[in-house]
């Protein structure tokens, strides 16, 4: 079963799609130029101290908003391994997938976190913090196929042969 | 066990007898839509990650310049010549500047029964002709793009029994926004909204665009109304014809029951930096406010600027304020010029501006400044939407909009 440990950085409920990424960043040339201004309507300081690995944990109804699919990409370009929220909404959660970035839901483990902390994550099983385990429950293995591939393009040229 | 229209819709286009909440099918998809905001992604994609490209159906496609038309900057013009040759080398239905994207679907392209799919959230605004519209990524559209076909997850429907018949200067904006502010931005999460009971015969196919539109606020995954005879005249007018014309079945299952009698919706605003901080619209009253917005995919269209024009009529816009005038279309830009709207908003000193998703995707124009408040017709007030992370947007209907715009202040109608 795949586990890793990372650093957690806490956000709210509604984080909407314009927070992830304000329109006004969306015309510039590519995701790397758009991160830095990641979630700056709420943190600007956030971007630039999110490391490779980091996990984000939230609240409920994550990703609300417009069907930017540059909202996942520039999380997942700032090097966040996995978002946990209480939920998500749903078309934040087909990019989601759709780009490679892997979600959980779980319902507690944000009432009790604390920002900065260390959490473990056993994917399709628990996620560990301070010696209590918080249930995960298991993605479709279609869906865990298409995040291992890096997003549905990738893994339909994997599928295919191509890659 | 019955089916309820959504049901019904995706069974059609999955070829199965039935299918219920919670299944995932595979369905061929009817149309698709994309605009500006992302077409460039999946026109990228498409070009450079697929080693055989091909588009399943040209004919099922439809490309609409609407976020940043016309274009502002050198790098919206270079993705927007990236969509319209990708268009016309493809043959592609293609419309720049005649509108926004879900009012060009509506006035040329959906029908009942259909299952679309369109790249932007407010796609569910179909569903008021009885249509599964629903808003994905660049990523699921060049899937269905390239084969026809895309899954979904079978969503349970939600049923919101209207009934009775909004009072005199009560709007189905109102109504929509006291429906978010009580079930909340996630209330409908995955689900469908399904309008029904009495209440929905008072209400035209815009009345039912506007409350369709906002389904995505509360989270839900499209909203729908039967396409009735109200409905049915419509497309008939403009010469459509159903794909199918499905009902809810008596024994259809539904994971919730909400009722709403019209005639107790007062006018109501939302509050930043969220749709579902819903207030009576007179405790927001007196803040002050430095620009007015009155059009979007929500709200642009020939009713609201009959509203708008009726409370502006012989009065000046407060020399404080920047009261954009958005039509949602040509159609509409030519119907309002016909009935002598365009005059009335001009000569109380409104900016009216070509069909655009102006200020409300916070682009292209009528961007608001550091701590600058913009009271707006549009879909969306989160934190920064309209522009400066510290500026704020109350949301509210044509009528509050446009007297606030005349006062300077946030005011409903009947106070000026």
């Amino acid at each position: 079963m795949e586990q890793f440990t990372g650093k957690v950085w806490v956000l709210g409920d509604d984080i909407d799609t314009d927070i992830i990424i304000p329109t006004e960043y969306l015309a510039l040339k590519t995701i790397d130029h758009m991160k830095q201004y990641g979630f700056s309507p709420l943190r600007p300081e956030l971007a630039a101290m999110i490391k490779k690995g980091d996990i984000i944990v939230a609240g409920r109804n994550f990703g609300c908003g417009s069907s930017r699919e540059q909202a996942p990409e520039v999380i997942k370009a700032l090097g966040i391994r996995c978002i946990i929220a209480k939920s998500f909404a749903r078309i934040f959660f087909r990019n989601s997938i759709n780009n490679g970035l892997l979600l959980m839901e779980q319902p507690d483990l944000y009432d009790d976190i604390k920002e900065g902390q260390e959490i473990t994550v056993t994917v399709n099983q628990d996620i560990s913090y301070q010696g209590k385990s918080y249930k995960v429950s298991s993605l479709p293995d279609n869906l865990v196929e298409i995040i291992h591939a890096g997003g549905l393009v990738k893994a339909m040229r994997k599928r295919n042969g191509l890659d | 066990m019955g089916m309820t229209i959504a049901e019904k819709i995706i069974a059609l286009a999955a070829g199965a007898d039935k299918v219920k909440a919670g299944d995932i099918h595979t369905v061929t998809l009817d149309r698709m839509m994309s605009n500006d905001g992302t077409t460039h992604l999946t026109v990228d994609m498409y070009h450079n990650q697929l080693k055989h490209p091909r588009i399943a159906d040209p004919k099922k496609m439809v490309f609409i310049v609407d976020h940043n038309v016309p274009s502002d900057s050198p790098k919206t013009a270079a993705s927007q010549k990236k969509m319209r040759d990708f268009a016309r080398e493809h043959d592609i239905d293609f419309w720049e500047g005649q509108g926004v994207c879900h009012q060009i679907m509506m006035e040329h392209y959906v029908c009942p029964g259909e299952l679309i799919f369109g790249a932007d959230s407010h796609t569910c605004t179909y569903g008021a002709l009885g249509a599964f519209g629903t808003g994905v990524g660049c990523t699921d559209l060049l899937y269905g793009m390239v084969t026809g076909t895309s899954w979904v997850l079978v969503p349970e429907t939600v049923k919101f029994h209207l009934t009775g018949k909004l009072p005199q200067g009560v709007y189905p904006r109102d109504l929509m926004l006291t429906i978010i502010g009580t079930i909340g931005a996630s209330g409908a999460n995955y689900q469908v909204m399904e309008f029904c009971g009495d209440g929905v015969q008072t209400l035209s196919v815009n009345d039912r665009m506007v409350l369709c539109n906002l389904a995505v606020e509360a989270g839900a995954k499209t909203a729908v109304f039967e396409a009735d005879e109200i409905a049915l005249a419509w497309l008939e007018e403009r010469g459509r014809k159903p794909k199918a014309v499905f009902k809810s079945d008596e024994d259809a299952v539904y994971a919730g029951e909400y009722t709403f009698d019209l005639s107790k919706i007062q006018p109501v605003a939302a509050k930043p930096d969220f749709v579902d901080h819903v207030v009576p619209a007179k405790e927001v009253c007196g803040v002050k406010i430095d620009e007015a917005f009155l059009g979007s995919c929500n709200n642009g269209r020939i009713d609201e600027l009959r509203v708008g024009a009726a409370i502006v009529k012989d009065r000046r816009v407060s020399d404080h304020v920047r009261f954009l005038v958005v039509p949602a279309s040509n159609e509409v830009y030519l119907q309002a010029m016909e009935e002598g709207l365009i005059d009335i908003f001009m000569k109380s000193g409104a900016i009216i501006m070509n069909p655009n998703c102006s200020v409300c995707w916070g682009s292209c124009q009528g961007v608001i400044g550091e701590h600058e408040v913009l009271i707006s017709t549009g879909t969306r007030n989160f934190k920064g939407r309209a522009g400066h992370p510290s500026s704020k947007v109350y949301l509210a209907s044509a009528a509050t909009v446009a007297a606030s715009a005349v006062r300077g202040e946030i005011c409903t109608a009947d106070m000026l």
